[in-house]
């Protein structure tokens, strides 16, 4: 059992890398990583804030939305599951105020460090992406949570990986409409065929 | 007497080629490149986007004065999410079997930053009727970047552009094999990252 949660984490953070292989979380990866200790942080709350709404979007889908999931009300024929995307972007813009509040009273360093990210992350593709995979390919809710750590840990690693490569880039010389945008494009290509490396492991 | 005004022509033209969403905003690449690997999928991804986009300006400029500048995010967001939802349910009731291929891709519409970015940065100030053409531009200029990418994949990926066969059998026969990298990942970055270079040396602009 702990094997196959071994098996999904591994292939959630490299084989099939939220970033690199779904292309999730773009917008904020291209607009972030110029810098390494803010990818670092933005990676870190991207990692905290996804291991947390998998699971509670994975309960909510379970429990409310499903179809017929509604029968411990009495409504068996009942489904909702066209609500899923308000559903769950509402979860997560509430989480993401929820963890804020959350650290701002236990936690004041982590949430100096982490601050300027965390409202950022509700509109971050990756965590909706998340919850929407986690739907689609029917997880259960250790797996979602699995998943979405993984994931997490796999942007993490693509974002503070990219940011190491664009702090070394300043010293090269890139033609001159190449810079920004289209040389950290194909530096992705590169990185994510790196990666695709990774799926050759049995798993 | 033309159709348009030459202010609303602009607002219309400009996202398409100097203003691009995709290569100059760097808006919306998260749901971009996935939907690349065949030009029909890009297709409807980009029908589904204009849709939802020109529907979100126009309905966020029509109520801009009623909603609070505090709230402002999530009344957006529901609008967009509700546009979406809908969006699927069209999709998954006249082509199932394309809402399968584009899987999650058309909820992510709802995080792409193209609509949140225009609805914030231009619905929130300006008239419908200007804040229409802003998201059908920007929309189209969206397409426009999507369909460039995934008419590069198609060809050296499949061979096929629309479906159809491009690539002579006589070619393959004489030892011509499709290029496998342009089917998976690293292919969308790289050409995306190319025509981003084109698209920038034709309007001259530069990044330090």
């Amino acid at each position: 059992m702990l094997e196959h949660y071994i098996s999904l984490a591994t292939k959630a953070i490299f084989v099939e890398n939220i970033l690199l292989a779904y292309f999730l979380g773009m917008c904020s990866f291209l607009a972030i990583s110029k810098k390494v200790e803010t990818s670092i942080g933005l990676g870190l709350a991207v990692t905290f804030v996804l291991t947390i709404t998998s699971p509670v979007n994975w309960a909510i889908h379970h429990f409310l939305l499903q179809d017929g999931a509604l029968a411990w009300a009495g409504l068996p024929e009942v489904d909702l599951s066209y609500l899923n995307f308000i559903v769950f972007i509402a979860v997560i813009a509430a989480m993401v105020q929820l963890v804020e509040m959350i650290l701002d009273r236990f936690s004041p360093t982590l949430y100096y460090n982490l601050g300027i990210f965390l409202p950022l992350i509700a509109v971050n593709c990756a965590i909706l992406g998340g919850a929407l995979f986690l739907v689609e390919r029917d997880y259960t809710f250790m797996e979602s949570t699995v998943f979405g750590f993984g994931s997490g840990l796999g942007w993490f690693l693509a974002i503070a990986s990219m940011s190491t490569i664009r702090h070394r880039l300043r010293y090269s010389n890139v033609p001159p409409k190449l810079r920004g945008l289209g040389i950290t494009m194909l530096l992705t290509g590169l990185l994510s065929m790196a990666f695709m490396a990774f799926s050759g492991i049995d798993l | 007497m033309s159709l348009l005004s030459k202010k609303s022509k602009t607002v219309l033209t400009d996202p398409l080629m100097n203003n691009n969403p995709i290569t100059f905003q760097v808006l919306g690449i998260c749901s971009a490149l996935a939907v690349t690997v065949k030009v029909d999928t890009a297709v409807i991804m980009t029908v589904a986007l204009v849709f939802v986009l020109t529907m979100s300006n126009t309905i966020i400029s029509l109520l801009r004065k009623l909603i609070p500048a505090r709230v402002r995010i999530i009344i957006m967001l529901s609008i967009i999410a509700s546009l979406v939802i809908l969006t699927d349910q069209v999709l998954k009731a006249y082509m199932y079997d394309m809402s399968k291929q584009l899987s999650v891709f058309v909820g992510l519409i709802i995080t792409n930053c193209i609509v949140m970015g225009r609805a914030e940065a231009f619905a929130m100030q300006n008239k419908p009727g200007k804040a229409f053409w802003d998201g059908l531009g920007n929309g189209l200029g969206y397409g426009l970047i999507l369909i460039a990418v995934s008419i590069f994949r198609e060809i050296l990926g499949s061979g096929t552009l629309y479906g159809f066969q491009i690539i002579p059998t006589a070619l393959y026969e004489s030892g011509y094999v499709n290029n496998g990298l342009m089917v998976l990942s690293p292919g969308a970055f790289i050409i995306l990252g190319l025509i981003i270079w084109v698209q920038r040396t034709i309007t001259n602009v530069e990044e330090d």
